[in-house]
């Protein structure tokens, strides 16, 4: 029963990091209709940033996280504005490997500043704590209450504000957002920079519990794409619920099947969900 | 005559090719040289679907190491006569592709390109855990060179140079007449529009599958060379940044020309091999120069050429017009 418990609340940590990574995947999706295949390696420099933040000059960790936010967000901006803008008349197969190449950039980059080595992050969170049966970190409860606090922000901002409004709007028709008088340029540009912050928020929240490396970013993405695929591409629910169900399975499977292929998991999920429906689950209507 | 006039980029590139090993007594340029080959092979697999047919797929760095898996642990593991492992290897790997292509055709677009991400990410993922059988981390060593065929042995370096060489120039030919022709121009209008084509008359499934199988096989082809021209496989060769790497030769080349894959495969595996220190650090330059040509030349080197020697011959043809029209005038004064 410990051991079901324990990994329910595993699954919990793990689910909250690829709902956060989700969400911003397919916030912009569902704006753009862009795959991001960069957004891993958003995620990767949002660890980057905050783990040098706090290693060079430092800062808490709290500060190192919002220095992240601003930076990733920028980037993200600067993506949008640099490459998918230039792009919006071009086949959707171009969007695809400009996001490719933009991954491959920054995957360098950052390899040649901080070098390729794994590295460790130390926060102030690494009491152990029982509860209900369970011994977790604090760093793990701090995942899941970060994860489930910026959710709530996240959607009080897309439903209780105007430019939140404006987003919605444009993910759920882009020629009747414009009627409306909406600024496509500014919703894309902010857009980025939400999916930005929120991926270097996942990547500060979980590297104290993995590492910070270069190739960070490959398999959470690849798993945050089955995960707006299980939820429905551009659905905000849907990734939140997404990265849920993915979090719970992994850690079961892992406990009940086999650690070494627990990676497996969602690719499975995913080649089987699509094998029964190529639209992937919720898909939105007729195309 | 004509034939030859047509075609003679072409057979300056097979002149070229076939005198090389005669000017130079260094191994490691052939070696290099025989490398882009066989990459080149691949490249032109993922030309078919991505450049022709219009559908991205992320997966054929893994069926070219199931290609060049097949081939190796069939040689070494089983002891299977060198080309009949050869064989088998393609097959084995095109039987792989027809049931991932009925699968992964079924979803569009975007869809397509992730399902085929996250199948090459399991080809991965199987090849480097299962160690009983691939040797996971660690590798496969002592792949054989190719077994002689009659009088002809393949142990130098020249005559790997030309096994590989006689097998692009296949590849080249098929590639030629497939894209010329009308199922070639079938594959174009799917890339165009699908439901235009459909309308046509088109049964896209099939021939979107079609298209994918012989793209997957011309990935194993690639991979049962160079399994045994390097000799030893790991599993990074099935790692999404081969299949970057190979999106990356096929952008600058060209994708959606025949000349391509020739050409984006050759310079960018030259150069980063002459440049030991673009090893690591390539992606800088070549990451960006995929935005780059995306936004301004998504035709890349080849299709550039193409639009400039197009551009050239309308303001020819318009000169001469104009020129026409002006003598007939002074004529008529």
């Amino acid at each position: 029963m410990d051991v079901l418990a324990q990994q329910l609340f595993n699954g919990l940590t793990i689910g909250s990091v690829y709902s956060l990574v989700a969400l911003g995947l397919t916030l912009v999706y569902g704006i753009l209709h862009i795959p991001n295949f960069a957004h891993g390696a958003l995620y990767m420099v949002g660890g980057y940033v905050t783990l040098m933040t706090m290693t060079t000059l430092g800062l808490p960790y709290f500060v190192a996280m919002f220095m992240s936010i601003l930076v990733v967000g920028g980037i993200a901006v600067l993506m949008e504005r640099l490459v998918f803008h230039q792009l919006r008349h071009s086949p959707p197969i171009h969007d695809k490997i400009a996001a490719i190449g933009l991954l491959l950039f920054l995957e360098t980059l950052v390899q040649l500043i901080w070098g390729a080595d794994y590295r460790s992050m130390t926060t102030p969170f690494d009491d152990i704590v029982s509860f209900l049966g369970i011994t977790v970190t604090t760093q793990r409860i701090l995942i899941v209450v970060a994860a489930v606090l910026v959710m709530i922000a996240l959607h009080l901002f897309l439903k209780k504000t105007m430019i939140g409004a404006a987003i919605i709007a444009m993910s759920q028709n882009r020629e009747g957002a414009f009627l409306q008088g909406i600024n496509a340029n500014r919703v894309a540009m902010l857009t980025f920079f939400i999916s930005g912050g929120l991926a270097a928020i996942a990547a500060s929240i979980s590297s104290p519990i993995n590492l910070v490396y270069p190739g960070m970013g490959h398999l959470v993405i690849l798993k945050a794409f089955v995960i707006i695929i299980i939820g429905g591409m551009g659905s905000v629910p849907g990734a939140i619920i997404g990265g849920y169900i993915l979090g719970f399975s992994e850690s079961l499977g892992a406990t009940f099947i086999s650690s070494d292929y627990s990676d497996i998991i969602a690719f499975v999920l995913l080649v089987a969900i699509l094998t029964v429906k190529p639209q992937g689950l919720f898909a939105k209507g007729a195309h | 005559m004509s034939m030859i006039k047509r075609n003679r980029i072409a057979l300056i590139f097979l002149l070229v090719a076939l005198m090389a090993p005669l000017f130079t007594d260094n191994q490691y340029y052939l070696y290099i040289v025989t490398l882009s080959f066989i990459w080149t092979i691949a490249v032109y697999g993922m030309n078919l679907i991505g450049g022709y047919t219009g559908q991205l797929s992320l997966a054929h760095a893994g069926f070219f190491a199931i290609g060049a898996y097949s081939l190796g642990l069939l040689t070494v593991d089983a002891n299977v006569p060198y080309w009949f492992a050869f064989v088998l290897a393609c097959l084995i790997t095109t039987v792989v592709g027809f049931f991932v292509g009925l699968i992964a055709l079924r979803t569009k677009e975007h869809f397509f390109a992730i399902y085929t991400l996250c199948v090459g990410y399991i080809i991965y993922l199987v090849i480097y855990q299962w160690d009983e059988l691939t040797g996971g981390v660690r590798g496969l060593i002592g792949v054989p060179p190719p077994s002689p065929i009659g009088p002809i042995s393949f142990e130098s370096a020249e005559s790997n140079y030309y096994l590989v060489l006689a097998f692009l120039v296949l590849v080249f030919v098929f590639m030629k007449f497939l894209t010329e022709s009308l199922i070639g121009r079938t594959y174009v209008a799917i890339r165009n529009s699908e439901e235009l084509a459909q309308t046509i008359g088109i049964n896209t499934m099939r021939q979107k599958l079609v298209s994918f199988v012989i793209s997957t096989f011309l990935a194993g082809l690639a991979g049962a060379l160079y399994a045994s021209f390097v000799r030893f496989l790991g599993p990074e060769i099935s790692y999404t940044m081969t299949t970057f790497d190979m999106l990356t030769y096929l952008i600058v080349g060209g994708i959606g020309t025949l000349y391509g894959p020739l050409v984006g495969t050759f310079l960018i595996v030259t150069i980063t091999q002459s440049l030991q220190f673009m090893e690591e650090y390539r992606m800088l330059i070549f990451g960006p120069l995929l935005v780059f040509l995306v936004i301004f030349y998504p035709r890349g080197i080849v299709g550039g050429i193409q639009m400039w020697k197009a551009k050239r011959q309308f303001k020819k043809r318009q000169k001469m017009k104009r020129t026409s029209s002006t003598s007939t005038h002074e004529g008529g004064d």
